[in-house]
């Protein structure tokens, strides 16, 4: 059985779920002897396929056409590649490029689509793990088809590294007509006040706080810690702190010392910005809250008792 | 101009509950609109607001109950909705993101909209994946996870933000008609006022089933089998500070002492 994996890059570099991505291959490949091909679109690929010539994959394609990720571009590539190749699994990443072509792949290829994947298994059939309710649940689902498409969680697998021995080859593909989409450019969000990357300790602040006016507490909890503030997304959403606080995927990677998650459930977009603090400690009501998961200490408790007494503690 | 909003009815889990099988008892789940179709409807009804002879159109696949949810769409001001249930969907355990796509894409066939809006995923299933789907199915481009929308509906294109990982954001110019993915943040989503409730239950909910789409029982026919649900095993190791809000708090602070905070 093949299995065909696209590797995801931006502004030059392949990115982590790359090569996260081939050790899923390798996985479901194994299971049924078969080979792992993975494909690198735009940019660079022949420096690209150089990298992605891992321990465990046995070809690599290579699809030159422009700089940068472009959904047509991708969708029609993935799909030529897909009629050459004819894997039983395409397997391409959850990420934000993901969410952009990998569902019209499989709509136009006729796949069942397993998205954002944790885990999974071959046997006879594909059977995956996904999350719902965030994270709340663990679901398996079983695909009674022979051929599907999976996008997997950055995160889930471990990078694979050291050279293999893939055959690279350049694969051509032109786009029919104009592109419906065109890419004009990137942008930094603004950085801002503070840079809470450089600091050895934040307090984060979630949606847990309620009210806008009720910050001033975790910020009274910050200033007796001699912390740096910083939150989850509904925080920002909400335009209560700028977005240079943002904390996750979307927002910044913070690797404090310590790390006080403060009402924040710890959905996967959160703890993708935050699981490689030092310490994390967590304050939650909710005992099965995803957060007590990756925490080292926590308080099952309300915020707004526990934090005037931790306050309290250090004046 | 048209658009139609894509919303859905989702459950939220309380803090304590029990699985059931392959699902949640109804005693432990929450209704609401899905956070980020909230955002979607906002960003319809302010380009409504915007300009002349615009019509939003809610669309949602949900029993009678999601009638709730799909009128606070219409209370902040979309002009109609279609409600999309069978009888036949009854059975179906996993309404997978080809079903759905059927389904919605036989409505964009029907409604003809300019613009489709859809959340970037739904917080229950969470696949992240339907508007794009549709957009290939009824052959309209896209963008998937946008943070910024300005609208040239005379120019024929959207110039969208796409918010990526890392704090970086791309800049595309997307023609129509297409279907965007509408994130968290692109807007400030409004309460639904007393006066727009009230409206809303003077606004029609079409309800329509699968032969009003043109469709059969065999749209809803999915390789994709829910085969297990449980709680997550917690890999946790994480101390639990047991005691009173202070109890608890006077254990963190000496462990954060500990480790040097608080000596300034
Ligand atoms: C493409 C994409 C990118 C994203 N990027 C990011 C990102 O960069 N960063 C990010 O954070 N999110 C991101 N998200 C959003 C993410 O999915 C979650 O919606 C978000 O992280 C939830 O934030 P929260 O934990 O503050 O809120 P919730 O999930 O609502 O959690 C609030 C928590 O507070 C607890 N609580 C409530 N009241 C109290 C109280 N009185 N005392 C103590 N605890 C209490 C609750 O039990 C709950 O666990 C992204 C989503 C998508 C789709």
């Amino acid at each position: 059985m093949t299995v065909l994996a696209i590797a995801d890059h931006r502004r030059g570099d392949l990115r982590d779920v790359s090569y996260e991505l081939v050790s899923a291959g390798r996985q479901l490949a194994d299971a049924t002897g078969g080979d792992l091909h993975v494909a690198v679109i735009s940019g660079d690929v022949d420096e690209f396929g150089e990298k992605l010539n891992l321990d465990g994959v046995d070809a690599v394609h290579t699809v030159a056409n422009g700089e940068e990720f472009n959904h047509d571009v991708y969708a029609g590539a993935v799909e030529a590649l897909y009629a050459e190749v004819e894997p039983a699994v395409l397997l391409m990443p959850n990420s934000v490029n993901g969410l952009d072509y990998a569902p019209a792949v499989a709509n136009a290829l006729d796949l069942p689509l397993v998205s954002d994947a944790v885990d999974f298994s071959y046997d006879g059939g594909l059977t995956a793990t996904r999350e719902m309710y965030g994270s709340k649940v663990e679901t398996t689902v079983d695909v009674d088809a022979e051929r599907v498409a999976v996008t997997i969680r950055g995160g889930e697998w471990p990078a694979t590294a050291g050279t293999g021995d893939a055959e690279i080859s350049a694969f051509d593909y032109e786009p029919d007509g104009e592109l419906g989409s065109r890419v004009l450019g990137f942008e930094e969000v603004a950085g801002g006040d503070v840079d809470i990357t450089d600091a050895d300790v934040l307090v984060s602040v979630g949606r847990g706080i309620e009210e806008e006016e009720n910050l001033e507490l975790v910020e009274e909890l910050a200033d007796a810690l001699g912390a740096t503030l910083s939150s989850s997304r509904p925080i920002v959403d909400a335009g209560w702190l700028p977005p240079n606080r943002q904390v996750g995927q979307s927002g910044k990677v913070v690797t404090p010392d310590i790390y006080l998650a403060v009402g924040i459930s710890g959905a996967v977009q959160h703890v993708a910005g935050m699981k490689g603090s030092d310490t994390i400690i967590a304050i939650n009501t909710d005992p099965n809250a995803p957060i007590f998961d990756i925490a080292d200490y926590g308080i099952v408790g309300d915020l707004f008792e526990v934090v005037p007494e931790l306050i309290e503690q250090f004046n | 101009m048209k658009i139609l909003v894509t919303v859905k009815e989702v459950a939220e889990v309380e803090d304590d509950f029990e699985i059931d099988g392959l699902g949640i008892d109804e005693a432990y789940l929450e209704y609401d609109l899905n956070e980020w179709d909230d955002y979607a409807v906002e960003e319809a009804v302010q380009i409504a607001e915007a300009g002349d002879d615009v019509e939003v159109v809610s669309v949602t696949i949900g029993p009678e109950r999601s009638e709730e949810t799909i009128r606070m769409a219409l209370a902040k001001g979309a002009d109609r909705a279609i409600r999309v249930w069978d009888d036949a969907f009854e059975d179906v355990q996993l309404l997978d993101v080809a079903a759905k796509t059927r389904l919605l894409a036989a409505v964009v066939e029907q409604e003809q909209p300019d613009l489709v809006l859809t959340g970037v995923q739904a917080a229950d299933d969470g696949f992240g994946a339907t508007g794009v789907s549709v957009a290939d199915e009824v052959g309209f481009e896209w963008a998937a996870v946008v943070n910024e929308l300005d609208l040239d509906a005379e120019g024929g294109v959207a110039n969208v933000r796409r918010e990526l990982e890392g704090g970086v954001e791309e800049l595309t110019e997307v023609d129509l008609p297409a279907v965007l993915t509408i994130q968290t943040g692109i807007n400030d989503p409004r309460y639904a006022s007393l006066r727009g409730i009230r409206q809303a239950q003077r606004k029609e909910i079409a309800p329509m089933g699968l032969d009003d789409l043109g469709l059969d029982a065999s749209a809803l026919d999915s390789p994709i089998e829910l085969t297990g649900m449980r709680e997550p095993e917690s890999e946790s190791d994480a101390t639990l500070f047991e005691g009173d809000a202070g109890e608890t708090a006077a254990q963190l602070a000496e462990v954060l002492r500990e480790k040097g905070v608080g000596a300034q």
